[in-house]
């Protein structure tokens, strides 16, 4: 193994690491004013939010590959199906669709 | 999701893989390509395991990849890493919050596997969650993972191309599936995930902000603005 590469990959695994750590130790057994409790159980719902706006919309060059996927999705997960089949719809609207592109 | 899952006696560990299924097919085509890129790169099968063992980040390991390719320094690679992965802070700080309280140790363990994915199905989870319920979630994720880095590599080749492609969708739906439900239950969690989805389009259409920078940002202003505006009303929670 190339030692430069390897470095790379112990200072990318630290770097990644400590922000997924610190709140844990830091926060351990921290009882927080109850805004930022709040605040903190806010956060799921925003990050997903987040995580599949814009980004869903350019997983392809071709913008309807993101469009007809968020839109299957988004009627089985309306429909209350659950997370797995959600997926499975999703795949299979596309495969359906790059069926006749 | 896990209404249905949950709603039996199912030992945590267990259901911690149940729920991490849809995490490891997602995984799978980016892991896939994740590998053979490396070998394009011309990283070793070693230093590809590696990076998916050590790193457990499918974004930033891309970005190294791209990174090194273009000949830019370790260190700036490192740094683009981190900035790329200050989130997690947000959501372990989040998930410390209904965290039962393991052992720190096991905290620390589960905390290396929290990622995008991870985060969210384990914050979507009804109730608490403990380390046996997320080591199991985690096993199926970085397993996943780190195997199919393994096997992109050494089979120089991902999945089909056009099934490639429709599996690029895979993890979005999985986010959709798990942020739906939560939608239709309360109005209050439409404004949070609308608000930030719109930040995050502000900040990475007009302000051409990194996409680690961009999303902290969109996350924190919603779960704050959302907070500050309904505290008045008093039940912040659920």
């Amino acid at each position: 193994m190339n030692s430069a590469i390897v470095w790379m990959i112990i200072g990318m695994g630290i770097v990644t690491y400590l922000p997924r750590l610190l709140p844990f130790v830091l926060l351990g057994g921290v009882e927080l004013p109850s805004f930022w409790q709040g605040v903190l159980k806010n956060v799921p719902y925003a990050v997903l939010g987040a995580l599949i706006i814009p980004d869903v919309f350019f997983i392809q060059d071709d913008l309807s590959f993101g469009v007809i996927g968020f839109v299957a999705a988004v009627i089985t997960a309306w429909l209350g199906a659950n997370v797995m089949i959600v997926v499975l719809a999703a795949v299979a609207a596309l495969s359906l669709y790059s069926l006749f592109v | 999701m896990e209404t249905t899952w949950a709603a039996g006696k199912m030992a945590p560990f267990r259901q911690g893989v149940q729920a991490g299924a849809a995490i490891a097919i997602g995984y799978m085509p980016i892991a896939l390509a994740f590998g053979l890129l490396a070998k394009t790169t011309g990283l070793t099968f070693a230093e590809t395991v590696l990076m998916s063992i050590v790193v457990f980040a499918g974004a930033s390991q891309y970005i190294s990849l791209s990174l090194l390719a273009a000949g830019t320094g370790v260190f700036e690679i490192v740094l683009t890493t981190f900035v790329l992965n200050i989130r997690h802070f947000l959501m372990s700080a989040s998930l410390n919050e209904k965290a039962e309280p393991d052992a720190l140790w096991k905290k620390a363990l589960y905390a290396f596997g929290i990622t995008d994915e991870t985060f969210s199905v384990a914050a979507m989870k009804e109730g608490t969650i403990n380390a046996s319920y997320m080591f199991g979630l985690i096993a199926m994720a970085y397993g996943s993972w780190v195997v199919n880095s393994g096997i992109g590599y050494a089979a120089g080749s991902g999945l089909p191309e056009s099934l490639q492609e429709s599996m690029s969708i895979a993890l979005y739906a999985m986010f959709i599936g798990l942020l739906v439900p939560a939608l239709k239950k309360q109005r209050k969690i439409v404004w949070l995930a609308g608000l930030s989805a719109l930040f995050n389009s502000i900040g990475t259409f007009a302000l051409h902000l990194s996409k680690g920078w961009s999303i902290v940002l969109a996350t924190l202003l919603s779960a704050i603005i959302v907070q500050w505006l309904t505290k008045e009303g008093g039940n912040g929670g659920e």
